[in-house]
C-alpha cells in the first residue's frame, strides 16, 4: 500500500468526519503515503502465532455494584453546550 | 535569583521558620510569569485569583498537618482537566471549554496542598515533539529562545526550566514528558502504565498515555509522583499496586547495580555529544559501584512505525468525541448534522491532528486492519518481550533520552517523519509500558542533554535511586539558563 490516492484520502476523511479541500487531499495523500510506506517495514517481521498486545498490564474487568449514585447536575452538564433548549442539546436537522 | 532554585525540602524549611509564606511562593510564581513568559510563552491560562485565595487559606494550616509539597506552586499541562479553569489541549476545538470536574491528579494535588498556578501549553492533543503544533502559541526553549522546548509537554518542561514554577505535570504517550525534560535540562518521569490515574486526562492513545511529574531535581520528582499515584475507581486501567515512599529509596547507594546499555540506543542518528554524555554517565555510575554491559533490544527499529499506527488508531477513536455538540467549538452556517460534524472538526483541528486521525482511521478500516493495526499490535508484543528479557537480568536500562539536543523552531515542521524520529528512543518504553526518567547529563553547544533510565514494571524506586545517586555525583542539574536571571 505504498500509493495512497487522493480518492482514498477523501474516503478516509469522510469516515473520520473531516471536510477536506482538494489541496488538502493532495497534501495529505503525499504525507500519509510517506508514513504508510515507512510502516511497510513491519512486514519484514514474521508474526505468525504472535499474540497481539492491546494492553501491557494483566488487567481483568473492573466491576462495581449496580447501584444508582447521584451524577452531575443537569445545569452543570449543560454548561459547555453551545445550543440548547428546555434543558436539551440542540442540533441541526438529522434527516433531510 | 528566585525562591524556585530551592528544593521542596528547602522551601518547607523557609516556610517553617516563617521567613516566607505560601502567599509569597504563589506571588513569586506570578511575578516570574510576568517577567519571563513574554519570552517563554509557556502558560495558556492563569489561575491567579483562585490560587491567591487558596494560598491565604493554606497559610492558616498548622505545620504539623502539612506534607512535603504543602503550599508549593505547580503548573498543569492543558490536557488535564481543571474545574472552572479553561482546558483546551492547545486546540481550537476546545476553545473556551470550562471543565465541570477535576482530574484525579488535580484532586490529589489539592489533597497534597499544592497551588495550581495555571495551564501549560502543549502540542495540540499531545501530538507533536516541539510545541509547534499548539493552536495558540509556540513555547520557546528557555536555554535558547530560537529553539523548541520539545513536546508534547514542552511548556511543562520550559516553565520549570525557566523557574516560573518549581513543579509541573505533563503527560507522556511516546516520550512527551522525557524528550522535553531532556531538551530543557530538567527531570521528567513517565511512570509505569497504570501507576497514575488517567481520569480527567483528555485521551490521546489510551493504552500508552501516562501522567507524570517534571521538576528540577530527582527528590522533588519522587515526592510529586508519590502524591499523584494510586488506584482510582474512576480509571479501570489504574493498577491496584501499593504506592511506595519513593523518596525513601534515595539512598545514594548503587553498589552492585546491574545496568544494561542497548546498542540500538547509541547507534545511527545519535549525536556524538549525546553518545559521549551517556558513556560519561556510565563511568560515573561505575565509580559508584554499578556495572554495565551492552545488550540488544532487537526490535527497537520497528517501534516508531508500530507506535504511529497504534497511537493514531487509538486517537482516531478517542477524538471522535469532538463533534461540536456537547462542548467546545461548533461550526456555524451548516445545513445538517453531517455537515456540522465535518465542518466543526475541519475548522477545529490542526493539520497534525487531522493527519493522525486519518492515519488511524485508515489503519482501522476494512482491508487494512490486519496489515496495519493487528500487525502493529503483534510487533508491540515483540518489543515488550525485548524489554521483559533484558529487565529479567538487569536492574535498569540506560541510554540517551533524545538523539540530539533541542532543534530550531521551524526546522522540522514540513516533514512529519523527521519530526517523529525525535522520539525514537522514548517510544519503545511506552509500547512496553515500563517506567523511565530523563535527567540532565550534559550539554552540547550550551543546550541540555538528557540521560534516560528505564526500569521494571512498578519499580520506579530503583530508577529514582539510580537517578539520585547520579545527580549527587554531578552538577548538571544545578545549571540554569541565562533567562533565569532575566538577563
Amino acid at each position: 500500500m505504498a500509493e495512497l490516492t487522493k480518492e482514498e484520502v477523501k474516503h478516509v476523511a469522510h469516515l473520520a468526519r473531516l471536510a477536506i479541500t482538494e489541496e488538502e487531499a493532495e497534501k495529505f495523500a503525499l504525507q500519509l503515503a510517506a508514513i504508510t510506506d515507512f510502516a511497510e517495514q513491519l512486514k519484514e517481521l514474521d508474526t505468525t502465532n504472535v499474540v497481539p498486545t492491546t494492553h501491557v498490564l494483566p488487567l481483568v474487568n473492573v466491576l462495581r455494584k449496580d447501584e444508582a449514585i447521584k451524577g452531575l447536575d443537569r445545569e452543570v452538564m449543560m454548561l459547555n453546550v453551545k445550543e440548547q433548549e428546555a434543558g436539551q442539546v440542540k442540533v441541526p436537522s438529522i434527516m433531510e | 535569583m528566585t525562591l524556585f532554585e530551592r528544593s521542596a525540602k528547602e522551601l518547607q524549611a523557609l516556610l517553617h521558620s516563617k521567613e516566607i509564606t505560601i502567599a509569597d511562593l504563589t506571588k513569586e510564581a506570578y511575578d516570574r510569569v510576568d517577567k519571563l513568559d513574554d519570552n517563554v510563552q509557556a502558560f495558556l491560562a492563569l489561575n491567579k485569583e483562585k490560587a491567591t485565595a487558596t494560598a491565604a487559606e493554606l497559610d492558616k494550616v498548622p505545620f504539623e498537618e502539612r506534607g512535603p509539597l504543602f503550599g508549593l506552586p505547580i503548573g498543569v499541562k492543558d490536557n488535564i482537566v481543571t474545574e472552572g479553569l479553561e482546558t483546551t489541549c492547545a486546540s481550537k476545538i476546545l476553545e473556551g471549554f470550562n471543565p465541570i470536574y477535576d482530574a484525579t491528579v488535580v484532586n490529589k494535588l489539592r489533597e497534597a496542598g499544592m497551588v495550581t498556578i495555571g495551564k501549560l501549553n502543549m502540542d495540540e492533543f499531545a501530538m507533536g515533539s516541539s510545541n509547534e503544533n499548539s493552536a495558540y502559541k509556540t513555547t520557546k526553549n528557555p536555554w535558547a529562545l530560537d529553539r523548541v522546548p520539545g513536546g508534547s509537554s514542552g511548556a511543562s518542561a520550559a516553565a520549570v526550566a525557566a523557574g516560573e514554577v518549581p513543579f509541573s505535570l505533563g503527560s507522556d504517550t511516546g516520550g512527551s514528558i522525557r524528550q522535553p525534560a531532556s531538551y530543557c535540562g530538567v527531570v521528567g518521569m513517565k511512570p509505569t502504565y497504570g501507576r497514575v490515574s488517567r481520569f480527567g486526562l483528555v485521551a490521546f492513545a489510551s493504552s500508552l498515555d501516562q501522567i507524570g511529574p517534571i521538576t528540577r531535581n530527582v527528590t522533588d520528582n519522587a515526592l510529586l509522583l508519590e502524591a499523584i499515584s494510586g488506584l482510582d475507581p474512576h480509571d479501570s486501567t489504574s493498577a491496584d499496586v501499593e504506592v511506595p515512599n519513593f523518596a525513601a529509596a534515595l539512598t545514594g547507594d548503587v553498589k552492585g547495580l546491574r545496568i544494561a546499555v542497548p546498542k540500538e540506543y547509541l547507534g545511527e542518528g545519535v549525536s556524538e555529544a549525546v553518545r559521549q554524555s551517556v558513556l560519561d554517565a556510565l563511568k560515573v555510575l561505575e565509580n559508584l559501584g554499578a556495572t554495565w554491559e551492552e545488550v540488544s533490544l532487537p526490535h527497537s527499529k520497528y517501534a516508531l512505525a508500530t507506535y504511529y499506527i497504534l497511537s493514531s488508531s487509538e486517537a482516531s477513536s478517542n477524538l471522535s468525541r469532538f463533534d461540536g455538540i456537547r462542548y467546545g467549538f461548533r461550526a456555524e452556517n451548516v445545513q445538517n448534522l453531517m455537515e456540522l460534524y465535518k465542518e466543526t472538526r475541519s475548522q477545529g483541528f490542526g493539520d497534525e491532528v487531522k493527519r493522525r486521525i486519518m492515519l488511524g482511521t485508515y489503519s482501522l478500516s476494512a482491508g487494512t486492519y490486519d496489515a496495519y493495526y493487528k500487525k502493529a499490535q503483534q510487533v508491540r508484543t515483540l518489543i515488550k518481550e525485548d524489554y521483559d528479557k533484558v529487565l529479567a537480568d538487569y536492574d535498569v536500562i540506560v541510554g540517551p533520552t533524545a538523539p540530539t539536543p533541542a532543534f530550531k523552531i521551524g526546522e522540522n515542521v514540513e516533514d512529519p517523519l523527521t519530526m517523529y524520529a525525535n522520539d525514537i528512543l522514548t517510544i519503545p518504553i511506552n509500547l512496553a509500558g515500563v517506567p523511565a526518567i530523563s535527567i540532565p547529563c550534559g550539554f552540547e553547544n550550551g543546550l541540555p542533554l538528557g540521560l534516560q533510565i528505564i526500569g521494571n514494571y512498578f519499580d520506579e524506586s530503583t530508577i529514582y535511586r539510580v537517578a539520585h545517586a547520579y545527580e549527587q555525583a554531578t552538577d548538571f542539574h544545578k545549571e540554569t539558563p541565562q533567562i533565569w536571571e532575566g538577563k
